[in-house]
This record gives structure tokens, sequence and C-alpha cells, in this order.
């Protein structure tokens, strides 16, 4: 399949020819009707969706495909998140898979033409307690194992990397030292899923906004109406309309276990809110990534100076997507504690976002009891910085008919095999 | 922020319990097959709408309990006594007016939302 080319290429030229003409850009992206049948359905239009409809454009030729959200491209966890991609993880097929991810990542500007504001300005998790300066030793050499540039370090060190910490000794969490990892960083998250939508649809690929999945048929299965393990799948029912496609990828984060319901399966999985918030904009003062997993609180300044905030999830599991008071009074607590001079900076707004927890923090990828339904959920709160490399593998998945390595630890029958990849410790920022 | 209404305390804040997750039958141990064990392990219904659950007062009176909450709207309601297939409304200012059961999640809109958690 010879890709077409999308409307407009993005060059600094092509700025300057429109500016001095006074042409306006052209549409991003087709707004198709929805076809009878397709090779295959992606339901869900994040980062994980979107990805693994242009790798399947781009590296393995199918393009029959669409991509289905109920709202619009990006509205879940992709445009939820706090940007952050980093690779430093506790086990080494987490190392494996996230350091991929940020390859992926690094080039992205250049392959997809479009500019995500990667700035890898360096990651710091600071440890407070000798167990946690432990645990900070051992995933330092888990990466440097894996040739992973990620290093322990001292806090008059920690002070020249981030001079507005407290690193004194007479706070109630004083900071004893920090895992360095200079390749983390933070990333557009808007920009990603355009980039991603915008290369799709160049090769094709169908994307429908505000279609909503009321159904997957499936015939052959144990359960009721033919569904259940062992069943095939035969197509799905939207709000718009029905499709026939034989294959369905299931990349809904937080409504996981709703889209596997509808063809029998359980998932490992709750569905928990995690809330960010976000500050005035003042000057750049805040040149790293700065996480604190005893203190559940991370970190980052924007290019636009706002800082940004993120805490672990709600204990309890809702769909529910409300600010809650009780996470601002902690976050402000703990932010206080790191850096006392941001006292007087007000709150702009806050939001949560829906995350798909697993027991063990490891994902859910591939093949699922039902034949043609595959599943890239289970996210958790680490998803967006291994969207591309999620994408890429899934398309893999699908084009070969194999579970390629790299995934083959996050299948679903681990749960029934006892095979667990527990990344607690690393990917959790509440343990 | 969510009023939980412990059935021994009242209504209490969440963070002054600890949540237990879904209510599952455990399978006799003597006679279960792994299949079924991994299961009730693992295995969630994770509805968007009313969802049994559990509950532990641990800062009030340490016992435990069982709720129906709908996990959309954030309301709680009583699970059913043995023999009846009625919910029961829970007493005192948290009685919440019985819902429709939803299969998807509903937007956050001020007109699907009924504020009687904050």
């Amino acid at each position: 399949m010879i890709r077409q080319k999308p409307a407009a290429r993005y060059s600094s030229a092509g700025l300057l020819w429109r500016g001095f003409r006074n042409r306006s850009w052209p549409r991003v992206w087709r707004e198709p009707t929805l076809k009878k049948s397709y090779d295959l359905v992606v339901v869900g239009g994040g980062v994980h969706g979107l990805a693994t409809a242009y790798y399947l454009a781009a590296n393995h030729g199918i393009t029959n495909v669409a991509v289905l959200d109920k709202a619009y491209l990006g509205s879940g966890g992709s445009g939820r998140n706090t940007a952050i991609v980093r690779s430093n993880y506790l086990t080494p097929e987490g190392v494996a898979f996230y350091d991929r991810s940020l390859e992926l990542y690094n080039t992205m500007s250049a392959d997809l033409n479009l500019n995500v504001m990667f700035s890898e300005r360096g990651h710091l998790t600071l440890a407070h307690t000798d167990s946690a300066v432990r645990t900070m030793r051992w995933r330092a050499e888990v990466n440097k194992l894996q040739n992973i540039d990620s290093r322990v370090i001292g806090p008059d060190e920690i002070k020249k990397l981030a001079p507005s910490l407290d690193t004194s000794t007479n706070t109630r969490y004083p900071i004893l030292a920090a895992l360095y990892h200079p390749p983390g960083g933070t990333i557009r998250h808007d920009a990603v899923v355009w980039a991603y939508a915008r290369a799709a649809d160049a090769y094709g690929v169908d994307m429908h906004q505000k279609t909503e999945v009321i159904d997957v048929t499936c015939v052959g299965g144990d359960g009721p109406a033919g569904k259940g393990p062992g069943a095939k799948v035969t197509g799905v029912r939207t709000s718009k309309g029905d499709i026939s496609a034989p294959v369905v990828v299931n990349c809904t984060a937080g409504w996981a276990s709703l889209i596997a319901a509808m063809v029998g399966l359980k998932l490992p999985i709750t569905t928990h809110p995690l809330q960010a918030a976000v500050t005035e904009p003042v000057k750049v003062f805040l040149p790293t990534v700065v996480v604190s997993g005893s203190l559940h609180v991370y970190v980052s300044q924007t290019d636009r100076g706002e800082l940004v905030f993120g805490a672990s999830v709600d204990p309890f599991a809702t769909y529910d997507m409300r600010g809650t008071l009780d996470f601002t009074e902690e976050l402000a607590g703990h932010v206080l504690e790191l850096m006392p001079a941001v006292s007087q900076m007000r709150l702009l707004r806050q939001w949560a976002g829906l995350c798909d927890i697993t027991p063990d923090y490891s994902p859910v990828m591939g093949f699922t009891p039902v034949e043609g339904f595959l599943c890239d959920v289970g996210w958790g709160t680490y998803g967006f910085k291994a969207g591309p490399v999620s994408g890429e593998q899934m398309a893999k998945c699908i084009a070969d008919a194999s579970t390629p390595e790299l995934i083959a630890p996050f299948a679903l029958s681990r749960f029934g095999q006892g095979l667990l990849v527990g990344e607690k410790g690393a990917a959790a920022v509440g343990h | 922020m969510l009023l939980v209404p412990c059935p021994y305390c009242g209504p209490r804040n969440s963070a002054d319990l600890s949540y237990r997750g879904e209510t599952a039958t455990r399978p006799d141990p003597s006679t279960t097959t792994p299949e079924e064990w991994r299961d009730y392990l693992y295995m969630e219904h994770n509805p968007a709408g009313w969802l049994r659950e559990n509950w532990y007062c641990s800062s009030g009176c340490r016992r435990f309990f069982t709720v129906e909450r709908h996990t959309v709207t954030s309301e709680f309601r009583e699970p059913p006594l043995p023999g009846s297939k009625t919910p029961q409304p829970i007493n005192g200012s948290n009685t919440p007016q019985p819902v429709a059961d939803l299969a998807v999640p509903q937007p956050n809109t001020d007109a699907n939302r009924k504020d009687t958690s904050s």
C-alpha cells in the first residue's frame, strides 16, 4: 500500500508561505461515513488505539481499519495524563518494553511530521526512607544491566539539578537520595494523539468520533447470544450502525471491562480515577520531572510555566470523574513538603482520568479466549508512556497472528498460570 | 470524597474506611478447580452501574459491611435482605433515589449528576 500524502506537510517554509498569502491550513483528518464492513475495528481513539491503527497501516499494509471513539479522539486518558515519559522500571520485561517506547517518542516528531514537543529534561524519583533508597539502588542496577541511563544520586546533586527542592535534613520527609534518569521527560500528549491520527488518516484509516460501541456480536461461544470463551467475533453494533469485522481490538482503558463484557469475558481490572491539577503559569524554575513515591506526588513544569501535579489513584473503584477536596488538600501538603517556595501559587484547575488497574500493575495485551477479540488494556497509571510501543507490538501481533516476544509476558493467560509481572514497585506512585 | 453509610457509625468520609472491593463468593478450597480459584482471585466484573462491595470501617467501629454503590453516580443503597429482590434505601441524610441500571457510563454533566456524596 502506497502512502497517500497528508493534505498539507508541516514545515516552517509552509508556515511562512501560508502566513504571507493569508491561507489557512486544511482539515487534519477526514470525517468519513461508517462503512458496512472493515477488516479490523479498534475500539477507543486514544494514543493506544490510534498507534495500533497507524502501525498496522505503516508497517503491515493493513488499512481497511476503523477507529471508533464514543467522544472525540484523545478524550480519555490520552488527554488527561501528566505527559511524563521514562523507562526506569523494575522488572527486565518492563524495562525492555518502555525503553522501546522512549525510542519511538524520540523520533516521533520527524517520523510523523508533527512537533510533539518532546522535552528530555531528566526524571528524579526521590527516596525519603532507607528502604526507598534500597529500592532505588535495585532499580538502578536492573536499569544498568539493560543499558538504561539511570543512577542513584545524593542530596547535593539533587539540589544542583532542582534548586527549588528542600534538601535540608530537618523536614518531615527528608530527601535522602534520588534515582536520576536523564532520558525521562515530558511530551505534549494532545500532539501525540493528533500526530498518530493524521498519519493514520493519510494511509486511509477511518476514524469515527462520537460513535459509541453498543455491543460486540459473536458466534459459537458457550454463553448467552453465542458469547463467552471459544466464541468468534463477527462485528460490532454502534450508535451509528452495525459493522461486520472479524477482528476487534479493545483499547478503551478505564472502560475496558465494559467492552470485554460485550464478548462475555471478565478481565482482572478495576477502574479507579486518578486526579491531577495544574497551577497558574510562572517563570521556569523546575528543570526536571520530580516524583516522590512516599509522598504520592509527581511534579513537572510545562513550557508555558504551569506546574502540573499528579497523585496516586483514588482508593475505591468508580467511573465518576469528579474532583475531590481530599485530593487537593493532600496534594498541596505534599508539594509544600518538597518545595516550600511555591506556597503562594494558585491552582488553576483539577481533573480526573479513569485508570484500569490490574492486580500486578502490568498491562493485559494480545489474544483472549474469544477468537478475533484482542486487548490492549490494563494500562493503569502508566499507559501514555507506553503508547507507541503498544501500538507497534499490537499491530505486529495482529498482522503475524502470533504474540511478539516483547508483549508475551503481558498475556491475559498469565493470571491462569500464576505468572504475574509485579511492577507495583516502579509503576504505581502510591505504594 | 465519598460519604459511605456505615450501618454502625452512620455516614463517614471514605478516608475513614478502607475499600475491600467487589463481593465474591469464595469457592470451597477442597472441591474447587484451579480455574475457578483464579477467577475468584483475580477477575472482576467492574460494572458501570450498581456494584455490591465490601468496606472495612478501619477508623471507626472496625467492622466489615456490604453495601451497593452506583459507580457512575456514587449513590449508595443497602443490598437486598435474604429472600428479597428489592434493595433497601439507606436511612438518614444520604438517602438515594432509585435510578435505572446503566449499561455504559454517562458523561458527567450537571443534568445526570446527583450530588449525594459530597
